[in-house]
């Protein structure tokens, strides 16, 4: 035994090596189920903090080109003004109505929350964005996040009380649903890790007919994204021989390199959708249940 | 002023290098990352302990760590070129302690080839781990071999750059200390 504690003194430098490396690849390998519960809820807000200070200097870089997204989606909106529509009888009024649920049965599915970028990259092959939106505003994971034009950006991955965490499009385990905007078929946008100016949007059919420049729009079949609304066009058709579905090249909508305002888009019938999804597989897919 | 303000200022510095101006270069190339914050481990004083090298390199990695969100993986490579760093020294210094009496490696403590061995090594061996790890849940193995070449180069060339441009101020131990 003595033997024992003198090998370990005797090494203890080898020994202590070891047991902080195995730390940081527990760290490295637990990430999703452990850190983002403990650890990475105070380091987003020291981060965020330093992240905020450094944005205030790094916006004014962006500006311009801010400016004219915003003034972009601004002019989209206007013209969806109901005063611009004049009807032939004048006594008819069209009046909107903004509360959740009206006497016709509409209620209100997207909440769009505005938020800022503090800190992106775009050159590693997980790219995260950190916002300066949290838990205290409401923000809460896999809500979706478009950037001030309207372009897709990426899904809320962890949140902190005053920050939040994205997982942006342009990370090697991002899948989101999207539609052709032509057709309405619909693939999976997903990102090759090479080259950020380039996505990937698999699971098309052949049997389409594809041109380069056509519109890649979010699908209805989103959990979180809200349809309609861009996520690139088609740059590269990929023929590949071996399967009869598209490899296609998406160039994405949004500048991921000068993200800056964006919104943070909460489904409100998010749980119950997913709850149903998952509920449902579990009972038709469980063959206990399901003796036949 | 003292070692550690300096060594303190010169973490925060380098760190934020990393974190503001070198991770948010626009896109060069997918094998190229500019990595420079564990040059701060390689500067480190000669007379740090290796248990405490090993805390501090862990603790560097582990604050890049959580500005890039991939917690554990620079702390991993961070920690690997701690432990290495003082068996590369004894071997690249000379034995004769009387004549070596300067406080961190640099290029006048050590001699120029010496110590671009010395970075170089650590350089690939901090590369070599991270995109290993990174590589066991993404890419090809030619992704792999390139990328560690191509970022072993381009922190080799910053390195040089960051010597020549700010040469450090020779500073010796005085007896008493």
């Amino acid at each position: 035994m003595r033997n024992v504690f003198l090998f370990i003194l005797r090494y203890k430098t080898f020994f202590s090596f070891l047991i902080l490396q195995v730390v940081s690849l527990w760290f490295l390998y637990t990430y999703n189920k452990f850190h983002r519960a403990r650890f990475l809820g105070i380091a987003n807000e020291v981060t965020g903090r330093v992240n905020t200070q450094y944005n205030k200097v790094e916006d004014y870089f962006t500006l311009r080109e801010e400016n004219r997204r915003v003034h972009q989606i601004n002019d989209s909106l206007l013209n969806l003004l109901p005063k611009n529509y004049v009807r032939a009888d004048t006594s008819v009024q069209l009046v909107q109505d903004s509360i959740p649920f009206d006497t016709l049965g509409h209620y209100r599915r997207y909440y769009f929350r505005p938020a800022t970028v503090v800190y992106n990259t775009v050159s590693s092959q997980k790219n995260y964005i950190q916002l300066n939106r949290g838990s205290n505003h409401g923000i809460k994971d896999n809500m979706a996040v478009l950037s001030s034009d309207g372009s897709a950006v990426g899904v809320v991955v962890g949140v902190s009380p005053n920050f939040c965490q994205v997982m942006s499009l342009l990370h090697v385990q991002q899948k989101v649903n999207a539609s052709l905007k032509k057709s309405g078929d619909f693939g999976t946008i997903e990102w090759d890790g090479k080259d950020p100016r380039l996505l990937t949007l698999k699971g098309v059919p052949k049997s389409i007919e594809i041109k380069t420049g056509d519109t890649v729009l979010t699908s209805t079949y989103s959990f979180n994204f809200p349809p309609g609304y861009m996520v690139g066009t088609i740059a590269e058709v990929v023929t590949d021989k071996s399967t009869n579905f598209y490899v296609l090249k998406v160039k994405p909508g949004a500048k991921f390199y000068s993200l800056q305002q964006v919104f943070v888009v909460e489904n409100l019938q998010y749980a119950e959708q997913t709850s149903l999804n998952q509920e449902a597989r579990k009972r038709i897919e469980d063959p206990k249940k399901n003796p036949k | 002023m003292s070692d550690l303000l300096r060594n303190i200022l010169r973490f925060a510095v380098l760190i934020l290098v990393q974190v503001y101006v070198l991770n948010k270069v626009p896109h060069l190339h997918r094998f190229i990352i500019p990595y420079l914050y564990f040059l701060f481990i390689l500067w480190l004083p000669f007379s740090v302990s290796r248990q405490w090298l090993l805390v501090i390199g862990f603790f560097t990695g582990l604050v890049l760590d959580y500005f890039t969100m991939t917690p554990g993986l620079h702390a991993a490579a961070c920690l690997l070129i701690a432990y290495v760093r003082p068996f590369l020294i004894s071997i690249l210094t000379p034995k004769d302690t009387t004549e070596f009496n300067y406080r961190e490696p640099s290029p006048k403590a050590m001699q120029w080839t010496p110590y671009l061995v010395y970075v170089l090594v650590l350089t690939l061996l901090h590369h070599g781990y991270m995109v290993f790890l990174q590589w066991l849940s993404f890419g090809s193995f030619l992704d792999f071999i390139i990328k560690v070449i191509a970022t072993t180069g381009i922190s080799m060339l910053l390195i040089i750059t960051v010597e020549l441009l700010f040469p450090r101020k020779l500073k010796f131990r005085t007896n008493t200390a």
